[in-house]
């Protein structure tokens, strides 16, 4: 994991379970309606590769990297010892990839010219190259691919590396996602969507999801990268096991660009739709990692999404918002927030949702408010939802020690 | 400064490569250099020493020293 409140999974958890937050306010874009950001500090990439490869990536590439390299050690799988590299394969999502690499380059053709413009600008920013490099550290030839499907990203990778092992194509995935956004011109692009908070005289308190007074986003960087593999594998080298994927549902709200479907149909139908997989009822369910993202729209749509698939059952789960804390990571949410899920599965433990101060009567349900709660989860679904309509959840279930 | 100690210099900025261990006769090869790391290198010469160098020279530069002598002529 790297997130704007830890650089380890156990920063990460530990101060998830603090309720700190990692929004702050941020120079560069003191111009800017929106002037607060959850940045990753005290990063360095040279800790995970060499300084010579730094230069030729972006920093959502470092990210992808760094978190690939802590899975990999966390998992404590040793890829010598697998069987087949051919059967290891790596799927990591980013909304933006490289937009960083692009604006400085932009910047070089306008001042100096096409001869300028560096031969890595491509390989640099090109959203796959993320799930490129981690293939080629490891000497990994399984399947390799991305999602871009913004703010959903890292989820549906998960989702995809997770039917790649079902279907036998694979036996262990890295998978998660990475990103980078806090550039000038991704800033001010989604500034002038007005969908981020403008809370700037209060950072820490500006991602409030579920609160009355909640006024958008705050954008964050990141990576998770989660090691998945067939149960077969995981049991033969007695592994530790977070957890079970068990149903991985999608759908589309075929509605609006950036506004979400005002019945919540995108976001019932992919819950729907794990669940189905899963073969579970919804009534099966205890924790939901929400999508939760601080924005008037999605925390209300969400909510009665959940409504109208968990009927009364919904206001007996517990829901928190991990964007609390660490703000929106865009293409990286997804995976830095299945982990957050895991991790409350394996501890009995939920990190709350932060700043829920004053009730929406819109969102009437149990959102963990400020403090941890404490609680035996067997079921739990981490949801995303992207511009563009695009919706996804994957349902995970404690693992109990045998195969079923 | 000597060409060569500024080409010196450039690749070992780019490449992260100790100075010391670049010679006259030290080849792209020795150090690893990929096409796009040579093509990185020579723009990085170009804007150095001001000159355009054609994509026909570029390969026939192979070592240090090949890159030294045709800046040296270009400029002389």
């Amino acid at each position: 994991m790297i997130t704007p409140i830890g650089l380890t999974k156990e920063d990460y958890w530990d101060n998830l379970l603090k309720g700190k937050s990692g929004i702050r306010n941020v120079e560069k874009f003191k111009d800017y309606a929106s002037q607060i950001a959850a940045i990753v500090e005290d990063f360095n990439p040279e800790d995970y590769m060499e300084k010579r490869d730094t230069k030729k990536m972006d920093r959502f590439t470092h990210f992808a990297l760094a978190a690939a390299s802590m899975a990999l050690s966390d998992a404590s799988l040793d890829l010598n010892k697998v069987k087949d590299r051919k059967r290891v394969g790596v799927i990591i999502g980013s909304g933006t990839g490289g937009i960083g690499t692009i604006e400085t380059q932009l910047e070089i053709l306008k001042e100096k010219g096409p001869r300028r413009v560096s031969p890595f600008l491509v390989p640099m920013m090109i959203a796959n190259i993320a799930s490129g490099y981690i293939s080629i550290f490891y000497g990994i030839q399984g399947p390799n691919a991305t999602i871009v499907t913004a703010c959903a990203s890292g989820t549906h990778a998960l989702g995809e590396a997770f039917r790649i092992i079902k279907r036998g194509d694979a036996d262990v995935m890295f998978a998660g996602g990475a990103e980078a956004p806090l550039t000038s011109v991704a800033f001010a692009g989604f500034s002038a969507m007005r969908a981020m908070s403008t809370r700037n005289s209060e950072p820490e308190k500006a991602s409030r999801p579920f609160d009355l007074h909640r006024d958008g986003f705050i954008i964050g960087e990141g990576a998770g990268v989660l090691i998945l593999e067939t149960l077969e594998n995981a049991l033969a080298r007695k592994a530790n096991i977070y957890g079970e994927i068990a149903g991985y549902g999608m759908s589309g709200d075929a509605y609006h660009l950036t506004t979400p479907d005002p019945q919540g149909e995108g976001a019932y139908l992919c819950m729907k739709r794990a669940l189905e997989d899963a073969s579970l009822p919804p009534e099966s369910v205890d924790y939901i990692n929400a999508h939760g993202t601080s924005t008037q729209y999605n925390d209300r749509i969400e909510t009665l999404a959940i409504k109208r698939l968990f009927g009364e059952h919904a206001y007996k789960l517990a829901i928190s918002s991990t964007k609390s804390m660490i703000g929106h990571l865009l293409g990286a949410a997804g995976g830095v927030e299945m982990a957050a899920t895991l991790l409350s599965i394996k501890k009995g433990i939920i990190p709350p949702t932060i700043n829920y101060e004053y009730e929406d009567p819109d969102c009437d349900l149990f959102y963990v408010p400020n403090k941890p709660c404490e609680k035996l989860i067997g079921v739990a679904i981490s949801n995303s939802f992207g511009f563009g309509g695009t919706n996804a959840c994957l349902l995970v279930k404690a693992f109990n020690g045998s195969i079923a | 400064m000597e060409v060569l100690e500024i080409v010196k210099g450039l690749i070992s900025e780019q490449l992260d490569i100790d100075e010391e261990q670049l010679e006259m006769k030290t080849t792209f090869e020795d150090i690893d250099a990929d096409s796009l790391d040579v093509v990185e290198l020579v723009m990085a010469l170009e804007e150095e020493f001001n000159l355009e160098i054609a994509d026909e020279e570029v390969e026939k530069i192979k070592t240090i020293g090949d890159i030294v002598s045709y800046i040296e002529k270009q400029i002389a």
